[in-house]
């Protein structure tokens, strides 16, 4: 009996799992631990299991993700900060046939770009835009995003966002950073939206939700169900929000879906009864 | 043969787009250009020939559009004013990196800031000098007639798409809101999507299996990369500058003077010429119809030929002095003259500049 | 030939619109023609104007400073315009409202009951066709048969029906300006 060697275990018959087709041979320049890998893997793999990789373009936000055409094998736009749902819309309408997404996080879609995420949301395009929200300005390292929880720490509200509204005449000045803004909930009430849901990837159970989720999104764009399909994916900064990996993702199931629950928000058109 | 009609310039310009195969607008209402997408609107494009309109949420959203359907290859425009062009610039400096041919107009009125509705030349920096951040430029069209508004509609696909760059129509109020006889060249079909596919492979239409996908950024973090890419860029805007200066010249033979104005300056000097010639003035106009790239040599061939003086008439403080000075470097007189904050020169009173400002006496 | 016109009065008097069917009507005479008005807020009841050139020549400046001819229909645009007349020029108003008539000498003044001729015609919208047929008149720069052309070109198909009583009240206007 001689000695298995490394050659003897890569094999076809013992593949249990690669990497998408559709992701580049680029390695990521993303934190380890990040959510992002996980998300555009997933992305990948709908886009390559659907059979739809010569008639996708996807829009690349500013932020993190601001390099993620360099990692799917798909053509791509690289966006103006926020202007990522504008450039969707652009591309749809002159190329409907096209499947079209953005990818974005929370300073992107919610804060400066929130003007075209709501327009675009209500136009009703059909497209399909993927929101990462991990509460903080990550590239930037780690501000304030307008997703930041009440009484989290970032570099801008080093003692904690405040969200107090000022009591008595007199005292506008004194600081407030406004509240934690729930635009998935927000864009769910308008009539272009035909799916929204809020997903996460901290665990291998989520992940396998986060991705049906991210297929139907696809799916209804590929299928011509107008109206905008919204997923929504909280994720973590484990190096901004200055925790490991681990704590990260705990830290997150504890306080952000507290205040960010999971699950589908509006199914076909229609809000989900809670 | 073309088809005979009285139309405003904003008019004429949309009348124009959809004869010309113009895939979409994108656009956002603003005085005095507002006629551009309410003509766009009422004439029903999509039936007439598949051209998408689209009123977007802002300027800002509606460049962005522009950026990506012109990225996606399409023949794709936009108009606005000048504190909705001011807004578009951060689109417009995107389209200039990312290298992305669009057709974009920009009727000029009154400012700084809400300014007045009326008309002016005061963008000339915003649009010849790049207007957003980084080292680029745009190609500058001035129409000086409603036909031309209609006339360089083609043009300006034309040049967007043969250096892969914006290329701006900077009219102002005036040329805008007047009609005038326009002669419309016939219907061109769009290109269809397979033209499209095959004439730019740069553009994301969605890549074929085996072949690179196509990346539209203007993003690039390794600096030598990046100068490469100004590099690029620069050697592209001399081809430009070398081939595509256009002008016109009015009684510019024997003349000892001449006005340099474009667009509805250029019209109001025009008369002026008229007027001093009546008086035995040799007076005559140089009216560049590119503004960038500039005709610095029609004007030092006017020295070389005996011009004396140079006056450059502008609804603005002073700015295409500048570029007329740079062309001029010392040899004869040049100053400017303008009237401002929507107030029009009369032909009268700009010939009157010339005599007192550079002929003397 | 180069003429050089104002048209000015209220918003809503059709002051644009007569420019307009001038204009087309000198094309159709194979003229060159400009039509620039002024615009912006003040057109929604305030005061509105047009100048109208009609010439041989490609027109030079669309927006010029002296008129060979002043259309008048309110006190603001006659205190506005009177001076701008060329010396010879003509100036041609509606007295109906008019409070400080003109002064001038050095030019030819015309009136025309716009507004009440419209009225006994019993439609007030054809009033400024019935100017439109006093500046005719006085200034016989496109034909009539132009000015019927031009009103087809101007106006949209499904008014066409209201042509001939548009051509009368411009008649109506030929026959009633008075010199004053």
């Amino acid at each position: 009996m001689s000695e298995i060697t490394v050659k003897d275990i890569i094999k076809p018959e013992n593949l249990v799992y690669q990497k998408s087709k559709l992701l580049t041979e680029k390695p990521f320049h993303y934190c380890p631990g990040c959510g992002h890998g996980t998300i555009h893997r997933l992305i990948a793999e709908v886009i390559e299991e659907l059979g739809i990789d010569e008639d996708t373009i996807g829009v690349a936000p500013v932020g993190c993700a601001v390099m993620a055409y360099d990692y799917f094998d798909v053509d791509f736009q690289e966006a103006a900060h926020g202007r990522a749902p504008a450039l969707a819309t652009g591309i749809k309408r002159v190329w409907p046939n096209k499947i079209v997404f953005t990818y974005q996080g929370d300073g992107d879609l919610a804060a400066i770009g929130t003007c075209e995420t709501i327009h675009t949301c209500n136009r009703g395009e059909n497209i399909t835009m993927i929101f990462v929200n991990n509460g903080i300005y990550g590239m930037t390292g780690g501000q304030m995003a307008p997703t930041t929880l009440e009484g989290m720490k970032t570099a801008t509200t080093p003692y904690g966002r405040k969200a107090t509204l000022p009591q008595g005449a007199g005292f506008e000045g004194m600081p407030n950073n406004g509240y934690p803004l729930r635009i998935t909930e927000l864009v769910a009430q308008l009539p272009g939206t035909k799916y929204v849901t809020r997903q996460a990837v901290y665990s291998p159970a989520m992940v396998r939700k986060a991705k049906q989720a991210i297929k139907k999104a696809f799916e209804n764009q590929l299928h011509g169900k107008s109206g905008v399909n919204f997923v929504e994916i909280v994720s973590n900064c484990n190096s901004n929000w200055k925790m490991s990996p681990v704590d990260a993702n705990k830290w997150l199931v504890e306080n952000m879906l507290p205040f960010y629950p999971l699950g589908d928000i509006k199914v076909d058109g229609e809000l989900v009864k809670k | 043969m073309g088809e005979l009609k009285l139309m405003k310039g904003n008019e004429a310009l949309a009348e124009a787009a959809i004869r010309y195969g113009c895939d979409a607008y994108f656009g956002y209402p603003i005085t005095p250009q507002s006629e551009v997408i309410e003509y766009l609107s009422e004439q029903n494009p999509y039936e007439r020939t598949g051209m998408v309109v689209l009123q977007a949420e802002s300027e800002l959203a509606a460049i962005n559009m522009v950026y990506a359907a012109g990225a996606a290859g399409k023949r794709v425009m936009t108009s606005s004013s000048s504190p909705g062009v001011s807004l578009k610039q951060e689109g417009i400096t995107y389209i200039a990196g990312a290298e992305i041919p669009c057709l974009y107009a920009d009727v000029v009125r009154g400012g700084p800031g809400l300014g007045t509705i009326q008309p002016s030349q005061a963008d000339y920096f915003q649009a010849c000098k790049g207007g957003g951040h980084g080292d680029y430029k745009n190609i500058v069209l001035a129409p000086a007639s409603v036909q031309e508004m209609a006339d360089f509609v083609a043009l300006g696909f034309d040049l967007a798409f043969k250096y892969r760059m914006a290329c701006c129509i900077l009219s102002d109020g005036a040329i805008g809101q007047m009609m005038e006889k326009v002669v419309l060249a016939d219907q061109r079909p769009r290109m269809t999507d397979e033209e499209i596919k095959e004439k730019y492979p740069w553009a994301t239409t969605g890549r074929k299996r085996g072949t690179p996908h196509r990346i539209i950024t203007s993003l690039d973090l390794d600096s030598n990369r990046m100068e490469a890419h100004n590099r690029h860029l620069q050697e592209k805007y001399r081809q430009v500058e070398a081939n595509e200066v256009r002008f016109e010249e009015i009684n510019c033979e024997d003349a000892e003077y001449v006005f340099v104005a474009y667009g509805s300056s250029a019209r109001i000097a025009q008369k002026s010429v008229q007027l001093g010639r009546e008086e035995g003035l040799k007076v005559g106009l140089l009216r560049p119809i590119t503004l960038y790239p500039y005709p610095t040599k029609a004007i030092q061939a006017l020295i070389d030929n005996g011009v004396k003086g140079f006056l450059s008439v502008e609804l603005s403080c002073g700015q295409m002095i500048e570029d007329v000075r740079l062309a001029v470097n010392g040899r004869v007189k040049a100053e400017h003259f303008g009237r401002v904050g929507g107030i029009i020169h009369t032909p009268e009173e700009v010939l009157e500049a010339m005599k007192k400002q550079i002929i003397g006496e | 030939m180069t003429e050089e016109i104002i048209i000015a009065g209220f918003g809503g008097q059709g002051v644009l619109s007569m420019g307009k069917i001038l204009a087309y009507s000198g094309i159709m005479q194979d003229k060159e023609v400009s039509w620039m008005p002024s615009y912006g807020p003040e057109m929604r009841g305030g005061t509105a104007n047009v100048t109208v050139i009609v010439s041989d020549e490609r027109v030079c400046s669309p927006i010029i400073n002296a008129f060979d001819t002043a259309v008048i229909l309110n006190q603001q645009s006659l205190d506005k315009f009177e001076s701008k007349v060329k010396p010879g020029g003509v100036l041609i108003y509606d007295p109906n409202g008019i409070t400080h008539k003109p002064t001038r000498k050095d030019i030819s003044i015309y009136t025309i009951e716009g507004a009440q001729l419209a009225s006994d015609m019993g439609n007030a919208k054809v009033f400024n066709m019935v100017i439109l047929g006093a500046l005719l008149k006085v200034k016989p720069i496109v034909e009539m048969t132009n000015v019927e052309k031009g009103l087809e070109h101007s106006l949209p198909e499904r008014a066409h029906k209201l042509i001939p009583l548009n051509m009368k009240a411009i008649q109506v206007g030929m026959d009633n300006v008075k010199v004053e």
